[in-house]
């Protein structure tokens, strides 16, 4: 008698409540652990490496800061998971962690068959090799029978062996997988090119004894969109990591930064900035979280330009493809409204 | 009914046995289910797709363009190569470590038993790097390699030596060898059962020699008697021709084998200790000679005690074998981390890791138990 009445009640009370957007299996997980738990690199100079206080650095450690301040409004709510080539789907789809962002390629098997799929591009990026400029290597077309070093279980470890196969020339692969272990072993001189993608060279090659004598290769040999990745089935989480992702991007091209975003929110009078900001229209609200979102986003890590030129500017990478779409750049974010 | 033992005994089994069968049939289901509940795909179809990567070490042909099947194939032949040869240089290793550590001379003991105290007491994955950073940083590169005339050279891309070229010829002798082999075995009975039923003793030795050293040539003579041997030319990145062992290869093999060698070491020293001193007393009195002494009335007595543990050793080996991932050498679990990456297939793979470690364990278990029995002490 009283459970039929509980189940009475409940049943109201679901179909008397406003028509609010609901949060998702992961949302509520979240909020009642208080923390956003987000699969990182284990150390990658640029998009997610610890410092000497233990604080994570990077664009995907940033990513990761952006979308807690969305779900909890306090940036410093992550809990870094540093996760290898080999565990980060695992991580991922055992509900270890909440949010991958790491470096991770977006192709179409891992869109299909991982039981997780792709949220958007935060870094276009694109697989290259490295030489000792000693070897008076110059391009790609010079590397006939190299020993290469590469790390397994990447795309990257298929890619060498497309390029390879379609130039007709052979390599010999050195296959570790440990990133500072391969390192060693190409800068000891077991391999004498080291593949993977552009970004992950340049922060290689800052660790090199004489950064001076390593050279990174003119040619990209494949596309490597990195982007961050979520649960397959709960879109209300989908939702918000992909537009936190597009807010960032918009944020930079209407010229709102972390220095300017409130006094902007107090004056502007301009539609698609007001809309941005939560002045005006309700895109945090349907989306379950408050409407003023991408103003504490933005406070806390700021648009996708300051976090580029933040972390991923002093590898010594230009923004090229990266930058926005008005500027030539593959950056285009649909409009929030 | 409850009153026979015996059928109480078969009650409580079949009830173990269900519970056990319930609990593996609840996991299977509760996996499966939560799979598909994911979207993630199940089944061994993924190991008839193209593998798509290049492997650096191989037994058999492969190329990138094989399936995942083969690609694992290669595996675990690399790890069957590395495990057989580490457990021969062990065994041999140990056995002389072992009888080191009894010599009467001070300084072969105590040597003896500092290596044994320093190699097993230091974590295998540390020798490993350690070896793999001599052989990788501490040789000298390419252009600057160590060469031994032109036919051996030595650098931190492997050790390369010059190698017939390939010819059928070699072949030829090759399975001239084997049959050699069998030959041997064959005339070792024959001459056994002679002295058995006659007490005559026919001569050995010399007939094996000969067996051993005149078939393969003869079978390479008359097959072409190829000559040309292969030498190592500096082009390109690398030296070309001849046979090379990698630097991954040396560093697991010398790693694994020096560390078992260790705990091998102690088994055999254990082994003849536990063989009573008065047998030797005995076979002295009986008029044999201190090589037949050891042979026929020492070791024998002492292999029933070393062989038990010794089967350990060789399932650890061949066990510690997967640390290989570290140091970049293709073995199974290499393969199998990559093929789980690209697939993301990671149940299946783990699983299939699972049941080929434990057929190896296995076989090698059967193979030291049919040993064992045959040493074991016959009374009449």
């Amino acid at each position: 008698m009283i459970r039929t009445l509980a189940k009475t009640l409940a049943l109201v009370a679901a179909l008397a409540a406003p028509a609010v957007a609901l949060a998702g299996p992961t949302v509520d997980a979240i909020k009642q652990r208080g923390a956003l738990r987000c699969g990182v690199n284990t150390g990658l100079l640029g998009f997610s490496a610890p410092d000497s206080a233990g604080r994570w650095n990077g664009i995907d450690a940033d990513f990761c800061r952006a979308v807690a301040t969305a779900v909890l409004g306090d940036p410093t709510k992550v809990q870094y998971v540093p996760t290898n080539a080999q565990t980060r789907f695992t991580a991922l789809q055992s509900g270890e962690i909440d949010l991958l962002s790491r470096n991770t390629t977006w192709t179409s098997s891992r869109d299909a068959t991982l039981g997780s799929v792709f949220a958007g591009t935060l870094f276009y990026d694109g697989q290259g090799f490295m030489v000792k400029k000693s070897s008076g290597v110059t391009k790609a077309a010079d590397l006939n029978g190299a020993t290469v070093c590469v790390q397994p279980g990447t795309t990257t470890e298929l890619n060498l062996n497309d390029y390879f196969r379609t130039k007709k020339m052979s390599f010999k692969p050195v296959v570790i997988a440990e990133l500072n272990q391969i390192e060693q072993a190409f800068f000891a001189g077991r391999c004498d090119v080291y593949t993977t993608d552009i970004s992950g060279l340049a922060a290689t090659r800052l660790k090199a004894p004489k950064p001076d004598d390593y050279l990174i290769l003119p040619e990209a040999i494949s596309k490597e969109p990195l982007g961050p990745m979520v649960r397959r089935g709960d879109w209300e989480f989908l939702t918000i990591v992909k537009w936190t992702l597009f807010g960032l991007i918009e944020a930079e091209e209407y010229g709102v930064t972390s220095a300017n975003v409130d006094k902007l929110r107090g004056e502007s009078k301009d539609p698609p900035i007001q809309r941005l900001l939560g002045t005006t229209g309700d895109a945090g609200k349907g989306m379950g979280i408050d409407n003023d979102w991408l103003v504490k986003i933005i406070k806390a890590v700021g648009n996708y330009g300051e976090m580029y030129s933040r972390n991923i500017g002093p590898l010594g990478i230009q923004r090229g493809v990266n930058a926005q779409w008005r500027d030539g750049g593959l950056m285009y974010a649909p409009p929030i409204r | 009914m409850f009153k026979s033992e015996r059928a109480r005994g078969i009650l409580y089994q079949a009830l173990l046995l269900a519970v056990v069968g319930g609990i593996v049939w609840y996991l299977l289901s509760n996996t499966l289910h939560n799979l598909a509940s994911r979207g993630i795909q199940v089944g061994f179809a993924f190991l008839g797709r193209e593998a798509g990567f290049e492997i650096a070490e191989k037994l058999i042909e492969y190329d990138s363009t094989r399936s995942y099947a083969h690609a694992l194939a290669v595996g675990l032949l690399n790890t069957l190569h590395v495990a057989f040869l580490g457990i021969v240089i062990a065994t041999t290793l140990g056995t002389l470590l072992g009888i080191a550590r009894l010599s009467s001379n001070w300084l072969v003991a105590r040597l003896a038993g500092a290596y044994v105290e320093f190699m097993r007491n230091i974590p295998l994955l540390l020798q490993l790097l350690v070896w793999y950073g001599i052989f990788t940083e501490l040789l000298p590169g390419v252009r600057q390699a160590i060469r031994i005339g032109d036919w051996i050279i030595i650098s931190q891309r492997g050790f390369r030596f010059a190698w017939p070229e390939a010819h059928p010829g070699w072949n030829a002798a090759f399975w001239a060898l084997v049959a050699a082999g069998l030959l041997s075995l064959i005339w070792r009975a024959v001459v056994r059962r002679r002295q058995a039923a006659t007490g005559q003793q026919w001569p050995l030795a010399l007939p094996v020699c000969a067996l051993l050293a005149g078939l393969p040539a003869l079978a390479w003579a008359v097959t072409g008697a190829p000559t040309t041997i292969e030498i190592p030319v500096l082009r390109g990145f690398d030296y070309q021709g001849g046979k090379v062992i990698s630097p991954e290869f040396t560093a697991l093999l010398v790693g694994l084998s020096t560390y078992t060698a260790a705990f091998i070491a102690e088994v055999v020293r254990a082994g003849i200790q536990a063989v009573d001193r008065g047998q030797g007393e005995a076979a002295m009195a009986l008029g044999l000679s201190q090589g037949q002494r050891l042979r026929l009335v020492t070791l024998p007595q002492a292999l029933r005690v070393i062989i038990p543990p010794l089967t350990s050793q060789y399932l650890n080996l061949t066990k510690n074998s997967s640390l290989a991932v570290a140091i970049g050498y293709p073995d199974l679990v290499a393969i199998a981390n990559t093929t789980m990456n690209q697939t993301g297939q990671a149940i299946e793979a783990i699983a299939m890791l699972m049941a080929v470690y434990l057929g190896i364990s296995i076989a090698i278990s059967l193979f030291m138990n049919w040993y064992n029995a045959r040493m074991r002490l016959v009374e009449r």
